[in-house]
Parts: structure tokens; C-alpha cells; sequence
């Protein structure tokens, strides 16, 4: 089954239409990256197949569940890290770890063993007891990444992952990403 | 465990901002002490702490919809609350969620106001915690005003709207600081029609133990408490669609 699959997907914002028909199929286990000038419409379709945005028409699919009808399914196996880095900048990096792993229904026990897991495999050790808001960027992107992971996503939005970041930070977040494929569970 | 995990942090983000403590209980107790420093010198029955206390108590509520309001519209720019709504929380869970943890926090601020007072003079007794849990409905108002200005506005327009525009509406037409009757006419009316004022004589007759003139101001505090939740709720739901 296609991990991403949409149908004549398609958003207008009054007269400007920012996704036209989009037709696409992305398969499981696979890095799949897009690429556009800004205003393109990348993060619009980001935002229609995490359900944060609802289609003007056409639809979306992830493993098989509409991002349309049923987007509370569809919202239990995705992951995102949005364009901003967005994470809660008084808590240590650990704390937004375990909320994420709060929010997501873990008990605090389970929640605490995971976020020690998702930190250990991004290599935020070094930092955990940090407050996410005094991170440098590279620091906070790679937070973010971890946070999206928490949930064992089976399909993971990154937009703009390495927005920001110089050459050396913008390798070793790709290096994170591609371990992370196919291992977020 | 999905909504105290979310009310959690949002305690936290709220009581380790550096100007929670400055705002929030520096500046109100400042204002207790230097208030009644000016009353032991030169005796004004507005500033009797009996009456000034729960004034005071009332307008560090204002602060709380500051923080309320900010920590919403951050949330919103930095796209943290969009993250949220990819994972399993609800309308309702977001709602409770900033609005839970706020509550104890005023209540604590007014209870700390309180506490502030006594060695000035407030007298201790069962009506202190009636003034308490009349603090309630007040801190629903301002905290649902935050909700509602976190909702629509940025974080540059919460601190203009919230920061400034708020806590000098809630001084100044809330008879904290001046006798209304000073000023009377449309101001005093203008005033009547508002919460801040009845959230202020609501505080000062429980604390006085005036208990026949609880009703009527508890009604105009719990009708805007329920008409600004409203409004709070509906702008937050029509931002998450």
C-alpha cells in the first residue's frame, strides 16, 4: 500500500490556487522530498495531509485513511516537525519530549522510557536538560524532528527540516533523518 | 492523561516566564505596600486595606490575561499549536487545557494579595476565603478575555490590547484607585456596565461581610464570565478548523 497516496488534491485561497489537482503516490520506506520556489505550495499541501488545512476538492490518503473523512485516524499515524521549529521554549527538552509522549496517550512511565528512547536515538543527550527556548537552531530543529517522532509516525512531515542551518548542522539533521526512516516505531 | 499532560506544560510555561513574578505578584504587592505606607500617613478611606486589598486582588487578574493571551498567540506563531492539533488532542482538551491551569494560578496570585494584607491590617477570617471563591467568576473573565485575545490577535497586538489597553480599562473603570463618584456621570455608568467594577465590589463586600450586596454584583461578574467564555470558545474553535 502506497504510505501517501492523493487524488486530484486541490487548494484555493480566494483567487489564488495554491495546490491544482495534485496527483501523487509516495511508497512506504521512502524519502520523499519536495521541491518548489516559495509560494509553490509545498507547506499548504503539507498542511492538507496533516489535516491542519481542508481541501477545496480531491482528497488525500495515508496508509488508506482519508485525511477527509476520517481525519482522527489519519492524525494517529503521522508525525510532523512544522517550518517554524515550534517547540515550548520553557520546558527542558526533555519535558517537550514527554509532553509529546503525554499527548499522545502514553502513561507517565511508558512516556518517560520513550522519550529517553527518541533522545537517545537523535542524540539529544547532551542537551536534554536544557530549556528548548536557549537551543541554538540546529539544536531546536533536531528537537523538533524528536518530537514529531514520539508518536511512532508511520508517515513524517518535515517542512523546511534544515531551514537555517549551516552546512555542517544541515548534514548531520540529514544523517538523523535518514536513520529515522523506517524506525520511528 | 492527554489534557494534564498539555495543562501541565501550560502551568509551567506560565509560573517559569520571568515576568509572572514580576507582574503577576511583585507589582500588585508593591502597589498593597506602597498604598498602604501613603494610608498609614495620611488616612484615605479608599485606601483602607480592607478596601484595597481586594482591589488590588482584582486588578493583578489583569496580568493573568496577559499571560493567558500570550502564551496562546505564541503558540499560534510558532506553529506549536499546529503540531498539537496533528496529535490526538481534542477542541475541548485544547480549551481545558490553557483555561485549568490558569485558574489556580489567579486564585493563588489573590490568595497571595491576600495573604500580603493581613499584616497590614486585613482581618482574617472565613470571609477571606468567600472573597476567594468569589475570585472565581472574576478570574474566569479575565482568563476567558485571554483566550479570546490569544485567539485573534498576534503576540505584538496581545501586548498592546492585553499589556496596556486591558490593565489600564481594568484601572481606571474599576474604582480601584479613585472613587468613582469623583468623576460620576457617563464615566460612572460606562463603568457599571463594564465587569471590572463589580468584580472589585463583589471582592470588597465579601471581604466586609456585606452579604446582602453580593447578588447583584455577582450577577454582572458571572453574566460576562459566561458571555466572554462564549465568545473565547467560539473565536478558538473557528481558529483550530
Amino acid at each position: 500500500m502506497e504510505a501517501i497516496r492523493t487524488e486530484k488534491l486541490t487548494k484555493r485561497f480566494k483567487d489564488v490556487t495554491a495546490v491544482d489537482g495534485l496527483d501523487l503516490g509516495v511508497r512506504e520506506g521512502e524519502l520523499f522530498a519536495l521541491l518548489g520556489v516559495n509560494g509553490a505550495g509545498k507547506t499548504t499541501l503539507i498542511r492538507m495531509l496533516c489535516g491542519l488545512t481542508k481541501p477545496t476538492s480531491g482528497d488525500a490518503f495515508l496508509l488508506g485513511r482519508s485525511v477527509v473523512r476520517e481525519p482522527k485516524a489519519a492524525r494517529e499515524i503521522l508525525g510532523v516537525s512544522p517550518q517554524e521549529t515550534a517547540v515550548a521554549p520553557n520546558l527542558t527538552v526533555r519535558e517537550n519530549l514527554e509532553l509529546l509522549c503525554g499527548v499522545h496517550g502514553l502513561s507517565r512511565a511508558a512516556g518517560r522510557a520513550r522519550a529517553a528512547e527518541i533522545s537517545r536515538r537523535l542524540g539529544l543527550g547532551e542537551v536534554e536538560r536544557r530549556r528548548a527556548g536557549k537551543l541554538s537552531g540546529g539544536w531546536q530543529r533536531r528537537l523538533s524532528i524528536a518530537m514529531a517522532l514520539v508518536g511512532g509516525p508511520k508517515v513524517l512531515f518535515l517542512d523546511e527540516p534544515t531551514l537555517g542551518l549551516d552546512v555542517l548542522a544541515r548534514a548531520e539533521l540529514w544523517d538523523v533523518i535518514r536513520r529515522s526512516r523506517g524506525a520511528s516505531r | 492523561m492527554k489534557l494534564f499532560a498539555f495543562a501541565g506544560r501550560n502551568a509551567k510555561e506560565i509560573l517559569r516566564d520571568p515576568l509572572t513574578s514580576v507582574f503577576a505578584l511583585g507589582f500588585p504587592l508593591a502597589l498593597l505596600w506602597l498604598l498602604s505606607a501613603i494610608q498609614a500617613n495620611v488616612p484615605v478611606e479608599l485606601f483602607a486595606v480592607g478596601r484595597l486589598a481586594p482591589g488590588i486582588a482584582v486588578f493583578g487578574l489583569s496580568f493573568m490575561t496577559l499571560f493567558s493571551a500570550t502564551l496562546l498567540s505564541k503558540d499560534r506563531e510558532s506553529a506549536f499549536l499546529a503540531r498539537l492539533r496533528t496529535t490526538p488532542l481534542t477542541a475541548a482538551d485544547f480549551l481545558a487545557g490553557y483555561l485549568l491551569p490558569a485558574l489556580p494560578i489567579a486564585l493563588g496570585q489573590s490568595a497571595l494579595c491576600f495573604a500580603a494584607a493581613v499584616p497590614l491590617g486585613l482581618p482574617v477570617g472565613l470571609n477571606l476565603l468567600l472573597a476567594l471563591v468569589l475570585q472565581l467568576p472574576a478570574a474566569l473573565v479575565f482568563l476567558s478575555l485571554g483566550l479570546l485575545c490569544g485567539s485573534l490577535l498576534s503576540v505584538k497586538q496581545v501586548g498592546g490590547i492585553c499589556g496596556a489597553l486591558l490593565t489600564n480599562l481594568a484601572a481606571w473603570l474599576s474604582g480601584i484607585w479613585f472613587d468613582l463618584d469623583l468623576v460620576g456621570g457617563w464615566f460612572r455608568r460606562a463603568a457599571e456596565l463594564l465587569p471590572f467594577f463589580h468584580a472589585v465590589e463583589l471582592q470588597r463586600a465579601a471581604v466586609a461581610g456585606q452579604f446582602a450586596e453580593l447578588p447583584a454584583h455577582l450577577f454582572w461578574v458571572l453574566g460576562y464570565a459566561a458571555a466572554l467564555f462564549a465568545l473565547a470558545v467560539a473565536a478558538f474553535r473557528r481558529k483550530l478548523r
